[in-house]
């Protein structure tokens, strides 16, 4: 199987799973920008999703591509610290035109993981989880699993959150300002000029999707302090 | 005395080689997997050879002294190639580029060679084609063409200024096809030392085999095969300074002259007008300027000796001086080819200019070569488009931008024409052994033409050699695969082994590198672009001494059964302080000026070459005839039939 | 202008490709600035054979920038410093007076060690061996002006086909990937009628002996593309890219 045993065809598998979770987040921060307007509204549409069947099936090929995602990356990595050899440079300078993201997309992928982990806790654990299992672990003040708008707030209030989740999402915008332009790369929709036009639709396109959910963050932030 | 017998096939010129493909002997093929075949050396002859004899079918063993067949030196070629095509409908003809080829060649060379050079070059342009070469284009989709010195048409195809780079790639990558196809078998790093002979049941001696060194390793190594084609380039090196690699040397040659092949015309080597100039005594190598940059620069010295002082002083600015205090020399003198006449003469012209103390730059050794006009003929733009990287690479070299000031070029030694000497087949005077390519001497006379290397280099290759071979492999095939087991390869390979083991023990104080220096400025003093014969007799003595001072002082550090690239640069000195002397020897012999070779007695009275058709229209064959001997001289006469032999004229 | 530099130099000796290396340090003095880079090396191995010692083994050869045969990881760069040129093509006054100059070989798995900044890089050839050339025997081919090519693709396969393959791109690539070279190749010819016939194959057959022999995975870092002495364009990977997917899709 050509996606597994060619390296063209690993990549594939990155760009092809990243360009999913590009698209899951572009539709997450949509929803979550609606809390900028009503918390009512995005309770909403939080109980439309809730743990509803479409939204466990959406919720599991989730899971698969980003699993896909991380097992390639490290896959993707073992091979290529092989190839690199036992012995490193002593002296390495990194060229003008090497963005720094691009050398380092496994951490940065680390660290949006560990975000995730947190971003579970807050939210996710105390959602679908609960309605998944049926359980009642909720924050005090919550409004049932899909009080949503609740759980944003009461989040955000705290300022050490706003710091994670500001690292977080700084990270994911290194992440993505490579892996946006490199996913056209590696199918090959790329050229000498389109190369330099995907990396500047991409930088506007990631900016937009970050500042979407900073807006959120640092919104029911300074809600918290007035 | 040998009789000589060059094989000239019967029949009008133009029929020659058709004549001799259709009556020549041919091998079938279930017998050419049974014939092996050494090829040592990868360029544009040794590839193209190595992968047609695989694709014919015979088992090719192919070796190169570097890490990869794809660095050989033809890849520094950078004008373009030459071919009779006549897409620019110009009036090029199979004739006309026949006929500049030999006159090009001061009338020194075979008609029948050179015709059949000129006949295969059109297929040349397609094979690469076909192979991908990518070629330089018109907006019409058809291939471009650009004209080259010693020639009043438009015949040279051209990949940027990257030609020898492009069509080495493609006889690589066709080289690469056989490896994969199990039909070549690659030895890289892996150097001939010596030529292996057997006789056969007539008692007559063949090349039958090389002995070689693993680079890497230090291993002395043998290998057998039904004939050995050598296309080992040529040996300019001799001078040291010249614009060859720093690899490049004419070991393989002397090692088949010293087993009996003729080295012919060695003194016929050319000198390249358009070199960077000589900067210090730390430079390793000199950089070649293309030719083409002469299709749209114009050189000059100044008029007035005061300003050529002022330059070498560094107290005036060349932009400085005006147009009418410039002296364009070969516009001047040359009316008819200008800027463009052939190497040789640009050369001599430039040497002429700087002995009279017009030399342009500190050590007076230099011309200018100027593009101002062409910038302002044509836009600094498109100046850019066709000799940019030229211009880039001259500036990171001077630190002088050439769109501001003229560059400085001054000649080098570039070429050789000389060679082992090879019959109409490319076969020497051993039988089973074949030289191709720069190595032999065939086509090129006593100057050869810009873009006509790669053109000999591929004819040979592809389709004259695979040819002719098989003349001689047809009566091979009854003939078993060789056992290196054989006495004849324990005696060479003891005798290389010795050699070693004899320059390893010298224990001197001095570097490879410095006594080849010595040799260098002999050769460039004494045996350079104007000869006399005193300076060649005081050549013949510094050779001994150079000689004398290898074996007494040289230092070969390490070990010699591991890598040790001082002994290969000390094997390779030895042979270049042999290759020097022979090339002194054919300079005394040859009493007239031709092409590259210039007897500073015999000029007419405006400084052009005189030749002597009636005492030397031949070539020089040189015979070895053991250690410390001189050799012996044959001659090979040069009967011209078809062509009226005249003075050179690029005036008119 | 000229003028003269001394400098400390310190440079990667290695016996052998199981052995281990180790950086050597030596003082060089009053070296002109219109030295070039490797006869600055010529001048350090006079005075190490002077001294008795072994020369610092490098591979070498046109010194014009066009065998692709020197390599030398100098200062952190392949090729040194200095853009779209190599290492032989480097001259000392790109280096100031009382600097350290770090010279290491190649560091790849692709691409041993032989002996002290000297590679062995056939695995070039081998990829090359797999299908990196078109299938035709000598003779027997059309007139070269039988198939018109526009100036623009012929321009674009010329770029690609200037790769002199020294093995840079690798050398710069934290991911040891060969996957600069490979497009290149694949690129001239996918982008000429006459390499066309059997891209598909050619581009499969590269690739998979790339991945065999232990080249790394291409993450798009464009170090290559920025080291390149040729300054080859990533583009010719994402046609590689291409011609690869399209011929496992078609498979």
């Amino acid at each position: 199987m050509w996606l597994i045993d060619s390296s063209i065809g690993r990549k594939v598998v990155m760009s092809v799973t990243g360009a999913a979770l590009i698209l899951f987040l572009t539709f997450h921060m949509a929803m979550n920008c609606v809390a900028l307007i009503s918390g009512e509204a995005y309770n909403v549409i939080c109980e439309f999703l809730g743990a509803n069947w479409y939204a466990l099936v959406g919720t599991a090929g989730l899971a698969v591509l980003m699993v896909l995602h991380f097992v390639f990356a490290f896959w993707l990595t073992i091979q290529n610290r092989k190839a690199r050899g036992n012995v490193r440079y002593a002296v390495s300078e990194r060229p003008k035109s090497v963005e720094w993201a691009s050398q380092n997309m496994l951490v940065l992928g680390i660290i949006v993981f560990v975000g995730l982990l947190v971003h579970f806790a807050n939210f996710w654990s105390k959602m679908q989880l609960q309605e998944i299992i049926h359980g009642t672990n909720f924050v005090a003040g919550q409004n049932g699993p899909t009080d949503g708008a609740f759980l944003i707030q009461y989040t955000f209030s705290q300022w050490y959150y706003v710091v994670v989740y500001t690292v977080w999402l700084a990270a994911l915008w290194f992440h993505l300002s490579h892996g946006f332009w490199s996913m056209f790369q590696t199918v090959g929709w790329s050229g000498s000029k389109w190369q330099r036009r995907w990396q500047v639709i991409g930088n506007i396109y990631v900016t937009l999707v970050i500042l979407g959910f900073l807006s959120v963050v640092y919104f029911y932030f300074f809600k918290s302090l007035c | 005395m040998a009789t000589i017998d060059s094989k000239i096939p019967e029949g009008p010129l133009a029929e020659k080689w058709s004549n001799y493909k259709a009556h020549q002997k041919l091998v079938n093929p279930a017998n050419k997997r049974k014939l092996d075949i050494i090829v040592v050396g990868s360029g544009l002859a040794g590839a193209s050879a190595a992968a047609t004899l695989g694709d014919l079918g015979f088992k090719v063993k192919c070796f190169c002294i570097q890490d990869s067949p794809r660095r050989a030196h033809s890849i520094a070629a950078q004008g373009g190639i030459n071919a009779a095509k006549n897409y620019q409908n110009d009036g090029d003809s199979v004739y006309r580029l026949f006929y500049d080829t030999i006159k090009g060649g001061d009338y020194r060379s075979r008609e029948a060679n050179v015709y059949r050079l000129a006949e295969v070059s059109n297929n040349i342009i397609d094979q690469c084609v076909a192979q991908g070469v990518p070629f330089a284009r018109e907006y019409g989709g058809t291939l471009a063409n650009r004209s080259f010195g010693g020639a009043q048409v438009s015949r040279t195809f051209y990949a940027r200024g990257q030609t020898g780079q492009q069509l080495l790639l493609g006889a690589y990558s066709a080289l690469s096809y056989q490896v994969h196809q199990g039909n070549v078998e690659l030895f890289t790093r892996c150097e001939m030392l010596d030529l292996v002979m057997i006789k056969d049941d007539e008692g007559k001696e063949r090349a039958r085999g090389i002995i070689y060194r693993d680079l890497v390793t230090g291993e002395i190594k043998r290998c057998s095969a039904h004939a050995v084609v050598i296309g080992t380039g040529g040996y300019g090196n001799t001078y040291f300074l010249s614009t060859n690699a720093m690899g490049s040397n004419g070991s393989a040659a002397m090692q088949c002259y010293r087993k009996g092949a003729w080295f012919a015309n060695p003194a016929f080597a050319q000198i390249h007008p358009t070199c960077i100039p000589v900067h210090g005594d730390k430079q390793s190598k000199l950089t070649l300027m293309s030719e083409s940059l002469r299709n749209d620069g114009r050189i000059w010295v100044p008029k007035k000796l005061e300003d050529a002082k002022k330059l070498q002083a560094g107290e005036l600015n060349p932009n400085d001086i005006p147009d009418e205090d410039r002296d364009f020399y070969l516009e001047r003198r040359y009316p008819a080819f200008g800027n463009l006449v052939p190497r040789d003469v640009a050369s001599r012209a430039a040497k002429e200019r700087c002995d009279k103390g017009y030399g342009v730059n500190n050590t007076g050794l230099a011309v200018f070569l100027d593009f101002k006009y062409a910038i302002q003929r044509l836009g600094k733009q498109a100046v850019a488009d066709k000799y940019g990287n030229l211009f880039d690479m001259c500036e990171e070299i001077t630190d002088v931008n050439p769109y501001e000031n003229p560059m400085m070029i001054f000649p080098a030694i570039h070429y050789t024409m000389g060679g082992i000497w090879v019959d109409y087949e490319l076969q020497t005077s051993i039988p089973g052994l074949f030289a191709i390519g720069e190595c032999n001497f065939s086509d090129h006379g006593a100057n050869r033409l810009g873009a006509s290397a790669l053109m000999q280099g591929l004819a040979d290759g592809y389709f004259v050699l695979p040819y002719t071979i098989q003349n001689y492999l047809a009566d091979q095939i009854q003939v078993p695969r060789f056992s290196t087991d054989l006495p004849e390869f324990d005696a060479a390979e003891k005798a290389v082994k010795e050699k070693i083991a004899k320059i390893m023990s010298i224990n001197g104080k001095r570097s490879v590198d410095s006594i080849h220096k010595e040799l260098g400025h002999i050769m460039w003093e004494y045996v350079g672009m104007g000869r006399t014969k005193e300076s060649l007799e005081t050549a013949l003595k510094k050779l001994d001494e150079v000689e004398k001072t290898f074996w007494s002082d040289l230092r070969v550090p390490g070990d010699a059964q591991t890598l040790n690239v001082e002994l290969e640069k000390a094997l390779r000195l030895l042979d270049f302080i042999e290759i020097g002397k022979l090339m002194a020897y054919d300079g005394l012999n040859r009493e007239e000026s031709c092409g590259g070779h210039f007897r500073e007695e015999h000029q007419t009275p405006e400084g052009e070459a005189l030749r002597h058709d009636d005492k030397f229209s031949y070539v020089a064959c040189w015979n070895y005839q053991g250690e410390g001997k001189a050799p012996e001289l044959l001659k090979e006469p040069l009967n011209y039939e078809y062509i009226k032999v005249q003075t050179r004229n690029y005036k008119n | 202008m000229e003028k003269n530099i001394s400098f400390k130099l310190k440079i990667w000796r290695q016996r052998g490709p199981k052995e281990k290396g180790q950086f050597k340090v030596y003082e060089m003095k009053d070296i002109p600035t219109d030295t070039s880079f490797l006869e600055m090396l010529d001048i350090l191995n006079e005075q190490l054979i002077n001294a008795g010692e072994e020369p610092v083994v490098f591979d070498h050869d046109c010194r014009e920038g066009i065998c692709g045969m020197c390599s030398l990881y100098i200062n952190g760069h392949p090729h040194g410093p200095a853009t779209g040129a190599t290492t032989c093509q480097l001259y000392m006054r790109r280096f100031k007076d009382g600097e350290t100059i770090t010279v290491e070989p190649w560091r790849s798995a692709g691409f041993p060690v032989i002996r002290d900044l000297m590679v062995d890089r056939r695995a070039y050839d081998k990829i090359m061996q797999a299908g990196g050339y078109v299938s035709i025997n000598t003779g027997g081919v059309p007139d070269a002006n039988a198939i018109p090519i526009s100036k623009e693709k012929a321009d674009l396969a010329m770029d690609a086909a200037s790769c002199i393959g020294c093995g840079a791109c690798v050398a710069a690539c934290k991911n040891g990937s060969a996957m600069l070279f490979v497009s290149a190749k694949v690129s001239q010819l996918a982008l000429l009628p006459q390499g066309q016939v059997e891209a598909a194959r050619r581009a499969k057959a590269m690739l998979s002996k790339m991945d065999e022999l232990g080249f790394g995975n291409c993450t798009n870092t464009r170090a290559c593309e920025a080291e390149c002495p040729k300054c080859i364009s990533i583009s010719n990977i994402a046609r590689l890219n291409r011609e690869f997917i399209a011929a496992k899709l078609s498979d």
